[in-house]
């Protein structure tokens, strides 16, 4: 699991987060919800090594974030944020290959192409693969880039808002490969999303944010209550039962 | 709005230019006391040099000859540049904008080399007319190429503009050293008030036109910076304030580097320090950057004067150097909020 | 109420799956072109490296006077190898280290200190002085100068909580501004003799190089370029970007300021040895790429040290025999690259 211990971090005067304080259970899905400026994606790059904390300690299957070495965590946890930068002459295989560094160090072998495989054929990237990154649409880059993440094989996924550019169809894929990435792989996935809906429906467990803090932590049917979303996002939400479960209407 | 939220959401600081609910007034106590202080340093200026003014007819005639005219070009030139930064800054929503670093300058200077070349006896009014041709083709490159920046607030631009520069200049020095004129060019590049004497200062004036121009457009830049939707959504014709704050640009950096010469950093410090101070109203901060354009070009004319009188150190040099600490901790402030 | 039916099965293997590859090159094709391209650049290398040694020799082929100044040719072809391997690998390391192709490690700085230390020289040191402080001393302290300049630079600026790289960058390019400020108030000091010595010195060529240069300039060239080229899988990742980076188990700044170091000595070697060339590596790199037809680093250095070569070589051999003007060389390539960076510059989709 992923042990946050008091963790703060401070932008400025007005801004910080912290101190947080929460378990991220092993296995499933936990989204990270919440209003703009929650600092949903700032914990999720602290927990991902990205950015140094000001305060507090972070643990991964009982691994200190600040005390082991980058190339071990590798290993360990993968993270995925929104803006990413790419070169050209780059096809999709091998950006998917890009993900076994940790393990092979760029020099791919028969365990390499095989893992390569098939993180791509779990991502339907198949008739794609031979194609370079700059003749992609942003969704298809976008799968890229998490197929790349996936075959990195490692127990802990975190991505930052990933359903970003993605329009309906896609988005909705894109959350059935990652159910099926923690039912069939047993991955852990944690996930920033905007959409309340998709957490809802998707998620195992939801972990709500405000103003820096954590505010709430359960399960969606815990989570969906008129008055708890009301007070998260400070906007009135009625919570339902949709033909598949809890969802939240807002508009 | 797209491109507002663009700007908004990474510009590290706030955005250079919100109008602010009450418009500060443009006329208060604070810039009489501007204006006084910028008066002594003029006052200063007219009476340090060499020469003792006090001894009778031959002080009064160099007095109006040398002193005068001077203490002038340091007003319109500091203005000048001050303005022209301003307008770069608040066309391109980025406040590391100046022609100094977009290669406006060497532009100016390519044109005047060029005139040199072509005809080397002519008057001061042709090699104007080139150095403001070239600066306005070449501040036009640069818009163009901003125009393909989707993240124009970021630090790429000016590190673009400058490398624009470099290949301009390296132009410049080929062909100064082809025509065995580097020394020479070096000397006149320079940014240097000695020469701003009567009979050679006068073309500065054409600055004045161009900042009261600026004084009654300001406010178009601003929307124009904004991106071609949003000031085509409000009515404005955003090719034609482009090309308008080009041509006031192109004009003064032309003027100013053919009489005086390169002052550099000029129009990058003013700004952002008079928006570090009293933040971002447009309106009532106009005369504060001509204020404090005039008021540190002076300064550094007035220590260039006196530091090994009677020999004189340009003013670019001393801009050069102070400018470039002053940009630099202004970059290393932007850190912070990265 | 919809129904939606899922996906193929897993184990299902689509029809139409392109044998791709994960290595350096996508397709055979890709790779074969490379080599082809790398073939074709060094026949094309060793022919203009032939042409220079003895076009135009006036001694007859095989005498010893022929052998002689063939030497004497064979030393600017080492120059001109070591200048372009400088150029071409500091600035595809350069770029692929910022994540920025608009961009060349000249401006950084170098470039101005170089002129700086020069300057300063000429004007308190006068002529004379000048002219005795010749030889490997003076080369390796000017190196020494460049590289301790641009360690403490990086070093400070990208230590810390607010280590960023684009402040660096332009950071380095203002003191540059600042430093030719300085450099140009000297200049005008200089008297015209002093100021041509130094003009010399600063508008440097490939036939002025000093030959005793070259057993401290060589050995640092093949290191330096060597130990990026061995370091080209790192470079990949890091040309992806800091966070992915970090995400494969790399740490991004150790990695940068090693490529920085490598590429500050780099640059110092090839401005000490001829003078500042802005923009030939610019020229080079862009080339490169496209000749190269991979985002492997393993692939583009090499490709580019010899269109490099190539180019260098044959500019020479074209503006010497052809049209007998080989002083014009330094800034023709200067015009081309400065020309290729505009349009770059004017195409590029988005930065």
């Amino acid at each position: 699991m992923i042990e946050i211990n008091g963790v703060c971090k401070n932008y400025s005067s007005s801004a910080r987060i912290g101190p947080v304080n929460l378990q991220i259970p092993k296995g499933g899905i936990t989204a990270l919800v919440g209003p703009n400026g929650a600092g949903k994606s700032t914990l999720l790059t602290m927990a991902g090594r990205l950015l140094d904390p000001d305060a507090g300690t972070l643990t991964i299957s009982g691994h200190d974030i600040s005390r082991t070495r980058s190339k071990d965590l590798a290993k360990i946890v993968s993270i995925l944020r929104q803006e990413n930068h790419f070169v050209t002459r780059l096809t999709v295989r091998q950006l998917v290959g890009l993900g076994r560094f940790p393990h092979s160090g760029g020099r791919i072998n028969r365990v390499d192409e095989e893992a390569i495989t098939r993180a791509i054929d779990f991502f339907k990237l198949t008739e794609l693969e031979g194609r370079y990154l700059d003749q992609l649409s942003g969704g298809q880059r976008q799968r890229a880039y998490v197929a790349m993440v996936l075959c990195q094989e490692t127990d802990y996924i975190l991505l930052d808002e990933p359903l970003n550019n993605l329009d309906m169809k896609h988005s909705v894929q894109m959350m059935k490969h990652l159910r099926k990435v923690a039912d069939e792989l047993g991955r852990t996935v944690v996930i920033v999303l905007h959409d309340i809906n998709f957490a809802a429906h998707y998620a195992d467990w939801i972990c709500a944010m405000k103003d820096g803090q954590i505010v709430e932590f359960g399960t969606p049917e815990q989570i969906l209550v008129d008055e708890t979303l009301s007070r998260i996002f400070d906007t009135p939400v009625s919570c339902m039962r949709g033909p598949k479960g809890p969802i939240a209407v807002y508009y | 709005m797209k491109a507002q939220i663009t700007a908004r959401k990474t510009d590290p600081m706030p955005a250079l230019t919100t109008l602010t609910r009450d418009r500060g007034s443009l006329f208060d106590w604070k810039l009489l006391l501007g204006f006084i202080g910028v008066s002594v340093l003029l006052v200063l200026s007219l009476f340090t040099g060499v020469f003792d003014i006090s001894g009778g007819e031959a002080g009064w005639e160099m007095f109006n000859i040398t002193r005068v005219p001077r203490t002038i070009a340091l007003v319109l030139a500091g203005a000048a540049m001050a303005m022209s930064g301003l307008v770069m800054q608040l066309l391109t929503q980025n406040r590391f904008v100046e022609p100094t670093t977009t290669g406006t300058t060497e532009w100016a200077g390519l044109g005047l080399m060029t005139m040199m070349i072509v005809a080397p006896g002519a008057e001061l009014m042709p090699r104007m007319i080139g150095a403001i041709g070239t600066a306005f083709v070449g501040t036009m490159i640069f818009f163009l190429f901003l125009r393909r920046v989707t993240l124009t607030s970021s630090l790429i631009v000016p590190i673009v503009g400058i490398m624009l520069g470099a290949v301009v200049g390296a132009v410049t020095t080929y062909l100064a050293l082809a025509t065995n004129s580097l020394q020479s060019m070096g000397i006149w590049f320079a940014g240097s008030f000695t020469t701003a004497i009567r009979g050679q200062y006068e073309a500065l004036w054409i600055v004045a036109i161009v900042a009261v121009i600026v004084f009654v457009t300001a406010d178009r830049f601003t929307v124009a910076g904004l991106g071609k939707d949003v000031a085509t959504n409000v009515g404005l014709d955003y090719n034609r304030v482009v090309l308008l704050g080009t041509g006031l640009i192109a004009v003064a950096t032309g003027v100013v580097t053919v009489v005086v010469g390169n002052l550099p950093f000029l129009g990058l410090i003013v700004p952002n320090v008079v928006s570090m101070v009293r933040g971002d109203d447009l309106r009532s901060n106009l005369p504060w950057v001509c204020l404090l354009g005039v008021a540190i070009v002076t300064v550094c004319d007035l220590v260039g004067r006196t530091i090994i009188a009677p020999f004189e150190i340009p003013v670019s040099l001393i801009l050069g150097v102070v400018g470039s600490i002053v940009f630099i901790s202004i970059l290393l402030r932007s850190r912070r909020y990265a | 109420m919809l129904e939606v039916q899922p996906g193929p099965a897993i184990t299902d293997v689509p029809v139409n799956r392109q044998h791709t590859a994960s290595g350096a090159f996508a397709t055979d094709r890709d790779r074969h072109r490379c080599w082809i391209v790398v073939g074709a650049l060094v026949a094309l290398g060793l022919a203009l490296a032939f042409g220079l040694l003895a076009w135009g020799n006036p001694l007859p082929f095989g005498s010893p006077g022929f052998w002689r100044i063939a030497q004497m040719r064979a030393t600017s072809l080492i120059v001109i190898a070591i200048v372009v391997t400088c150029q071409a690998v500091a600035t595809i390391a350069f770029q692929s280290a910022t994540n920025n192709r608009i961009i060349t490690p000249s401006i950084m700085g170098f470039e101005a200190l170089y002129i700086a230390t020069q300057t300063a020289a000429v004007f308190f040191l006068g002529v004379t002085g000048v002219v005795v402080l010749k030889g490997v001393p003076q080369f390796a302290l000017q190196l020494l100068i460049m590289v301790l300049f641009a360690m403490l630079l990086y070093g400070w600026l990208l230590s810390g909580k607010y280590g960023n790289l684009q402040v660096m960058l332009l950071v380095g390019i203002v003191l540059g501004g600042g430093l030719g400020s300085v450099s140009g108030f000297m200049q005008r000091l200089l008297t015209p003799s002093e100021f041509d010595v130094l003009t010399a010195r600063l508008f440097g060529s490939i036939s002025k190089a000093e030959v005793e240069y070259l057993p401290l300039a060589l050995p640092l060239c093949i290191a330096a370029a060597g130990l990026l080229w061995v370091r080209s899988r790192r470079l990949n990742v890091v040309a992806m970007g800091r966070d992915v980076t970090t995400n494969l188990g790399l740490n991004h700044r150790r990695e940068i300021m090693i490529v920085l170091f490598l590429v500050s000595v780099l640059m110092a070697v090839s401005t000490a040895l001829i003078g500042p060339m802005t923009f030939l590596g610019f020229l080079v790199a862009t080339l490169a790429y496209q000749f190269a037809g991979t985002h492997d680093h393993r692939f583009i250095f090499p490709v580019a040290v010899l269109t490099g070569f190539v180019t260098l070589t044959g500019a020479y051999f074209v503006l010497k025999n052809i049209f007998y003007a080989q002083g014009a060389v330094s800034i023709i390539i200067e015009a081309i690259g400065g020309a290729t960076f505009l349009v770059v510059l004017l195409r590029k989709g988005k930065l």
